[in-house]
């Protein structure tokens, strides 16, 4: 964009500028071709990793592309997907409620904390950005949540600590001050109560704010194994990630289920087609969701994490 | 003349006798609160306000309280209820005695954790880890954002960012997938490499020594698209007029990214570095876990506090020093985000957390 304003004038002091230009963009792109090249890398491993026999990866090992492929990872996998299926249900569920619950809980909050007029969002607002401050730390909590709320081995363990992030309701909180204020005093007048301004005035009016919080809280949801790892023991409860990060892990695992199958298991290329599986949607959510990830970090000036 | 007796009531004064509708309890009791002033000493006259203030405040607003209530509500189970936990630093914690039974040991786990040796390496690891993600993540991700200011092919400029980008989506646990696949020893492609170059292998996941590289690596991955995006915003927010300035007085391609690009988005970067440096006592558990796979012969240069209080807690199940871990942790961590936050204000007070 910056040749295209070139002033006409610039050309002839300065001989062989446009060539100069040419050759410095051309270096450009092929440097950050080649660092894409290498950030695509990695995932094209674990992809052509499920597609190798296992034969194969046992003997050679991994390879980026594959010698002969071969879907003996997935039709192992597609004759017991229990495992799979369950887990898969699990983190949809915790997404979803998750995602939807964080999502209206943040905006009312954030929505109360942005109203002038109600005196006691200064205290609300310390209550809550404290905690973005200081924690207990990991045994305190692991000790709450455990013993003094007995969410072990519950999916409400999953959910709950996501619920309400202090700095999604920052944000959303900033969002929502923006909206000039006589549209709400406008419906004061017209005699609407607060309920209902927030649901109809001041939700339409933030919802690129909301979607961006509300993708991030999906990916958190998503991606989590940490709360898993912590609460979760009973294997029907596993979500997508710790069920990934357990057969990583713990080869035993697949064992266990060879057992009942009857089979060997294609342990190296299975685990890499489960890996496959469950990047899968992200991929697909991500070519359509990156945009508004692109304009919530710009707009809403998110920090990095 | 008829003359009329005047029975004045003293506002306040309570008559069993006369309540009737009009005159009920509640009104007269009204009428001591408003009318009657009570001789008080002035801070309790203060309570007194600021009690009736609270009470207007939830007639006035009561929807809202009911609004922000289930958020409160989750800060408060999540947050707060464990926070009183964090004397266990203080204590020898036994599960059947609670945290409040157990008894005090001053700061004798501290004392343990010193002894032990491990302190010392906690806090170099996870200061050492973090400085360098820092550093490495804003120098490559300004470059790029550079490079990408640069290309002016927008479509070109779009697929760019987003095979960048895309990593912010891919979990720690897949990046330990194929962190694997690349470094195990047996079939790893790495070492398949160094074979086939007729080099020596490594058996990666009990060398130490390479982590350091390793793991900035794969922050800087997992990173760079995220922050490449708030810089090229910022560049893309720079009047053209200054580089066209530049050009009439002759500067080329790498003086106006230097003198122009880079300076003005310099407030970005600080903002960027100091929130970082505000949580630099804090490592990311999930990322250090699942890409050194929780191996033990790495911990000289991978064991982080984060890491550490887990390992203690879950496989130890050693509630002492991971309190005690926890608790240096959260103290630092408070002290170097409110001197953070001190320093971002005096740049700029739009970006300051409070």
């Amino acid at each position: 964009m910056a040749t295209s304003a070139l002033p006409s004038t610039a050309t002839k002091p300065l001989g062989g500028y446009r060539t100069r230009i040419k050759v410095w963009h051309a270096l450009i792109l092929a440097v950050l071709g080649l660092i894409c090249v290498i950030w695509v890398i990695p995932l094209l491993m674990i992809f052509s990793g499920s597609l190798t026999e296992e034969a194969t990866l046992v003997n050679t090992g991994y390879q980026l592309i594959p010698p002969k492929l071969s879907l003996e990872a997935y039709q192992w996998l597609w004759q017991d997907p229990s495992i799979l299926l369950y887990s898969y249900g699990v983190t949809l569920f915790v997404t979803f409620v998750g995602t939807a619950a964080s999502l209206m809980i943040m905006a009312m909050l954030a929505y109360t904390l942005a109203q002038k007029s109600f005196k006691l969002r200064n205290v609300f607002t310390f209550f809550v950005f404290f905690t973005m401050l200081f924690n207990g730390g990991l045994v305190p909590y692991y000790i709450n949540m455990s013993r003094t709320l007995g969410l072990k081995d519950s999916i409400f363990a999953l959910i709950l600590p996501y619920l309400v992030t202090p700095f999604f309701v920052l944000l959303l909180r900033t969002y929502f001050a923006t909206i000039p204020k006589d549209l709400f005093d406008a419906a004061r007048v017209d005699g609407a109560g607060e309920w209902r301004i927030f649901s109809r005035i001041a939700v339409p009016l933030s919802t690129p704010a909301l979607a961006t919080v509300g993708l991030f809280a999906m990916l958190q949801y998503w991606n989590d194994m940490y709360q898993a790892l912590l609460f979760i023991e009973n294997q029907r409860l596993y979500p997508l990630q710790f069920t990934l990060y357990k057969l990583l892990v713990n080869t035993q695992m697949l064992n266990d289920l060879a057992m009942q199958t009857g089979q060997p298991v294609p342990h190296l290329s299975v685990t890499m087609a489960m890996a496959v599986l469950a990047i899968g949607p992200i991929l697909v959510a991500f070519l359509f969701v990156q945009k508004y990830f692109v304009r919530g970090i710009t707009l809403g000036g998110i920090k990095g994490d | 003349m008829p003359y009329t007796v005047n029975i004045e009531i003293a506002p306040g004064a309570w008559f069993p006798g006369v309540l009737t509708p009009q005159n009920s309890y509640r009104k007269i009791f009204m009428l001591t609160e408003v009318r009657q002033p009570v001789l008080k000493t002035p801070a309790h006259n203060r309570l007194e306000r600021l009690a009736m203030a609270f009470r207007k405040e939830i007639r006035q607003h009561w929807v809202l309280l009911l609004m922000a209530l289930p958020g409160l509500a989750v800060v408060f189970i999540v947050s707060y209820m464990p926070m009183p936990g964090v004397i266990l630093a203080f204590k020898d914690y036994k599960a059947a005695k609670g945290i409040w039974g157990s008894d005090w040991v001053g700061l004798k786990n501290f004392a343990f954790l010193l002894n032990s040796g491990t302190a010392l390496q906690l806090i170099r690891n996870t200061l050492l880890l973090n400085t360098a993600f820092i550093i490495a993540a804003q120098v490559c991700s300004l470059t790029v954002a550079v490079l990408l200011n640069e290309v002016y092919h927008t479509y070109l400029a779009k697929i760019y960012q987003s095979i960048l980008f895309f990593p912010h989506f891919v979990s720690w646990v897949l990046v330990g997938f194929f962190t694997y696949a690349f470094l195990n020893s047996d079939t790893g492609y790495v070492n398949l490499i160094l074979k086939s170059l007729g080099m020596t292998t490594v058996n990666w996941y009990a060398a130490p020594q390479y982590w350091l590289a390793i793991l900035v690596f794969l922050s800087v991955w997992k990173g760079l698209g995220y922050f490449t995006i708030i810089y090229l915003a910022g560049m893309l927010n720079i009047s053209p007029e200054y580089y066209e300035a530049a050009r009439i007085d002759g500067a080329n391609k790498l003086q106006e990214t230097w003198f122009i690009t880079l300076p003005l988005v310099r407030p970005l970067v600080i903002i960027n570095v100091l929130l970082a440096v505000g949580r630099i006592f804090f490592a990311n558990f999930d990322f250090i876990y699942n890409v050194t796979r929780d191996s033990s012969l790495l911990l000289p240069t991978v064991n982080v506090i984060d890491t550490f209080v887990y390992r203690s807690l879950a496989s130890l199940g050693n509630f002492n020093l991971a309190s005690a871990a926890g608790f240096f942790q959260a103290v630092m961590g408070l002290l170097l985000i409110l001197s953070a936050n001190w320093i971002v204000r005096r740049f700029d007070k739009d970006q300051a957390l409070f």
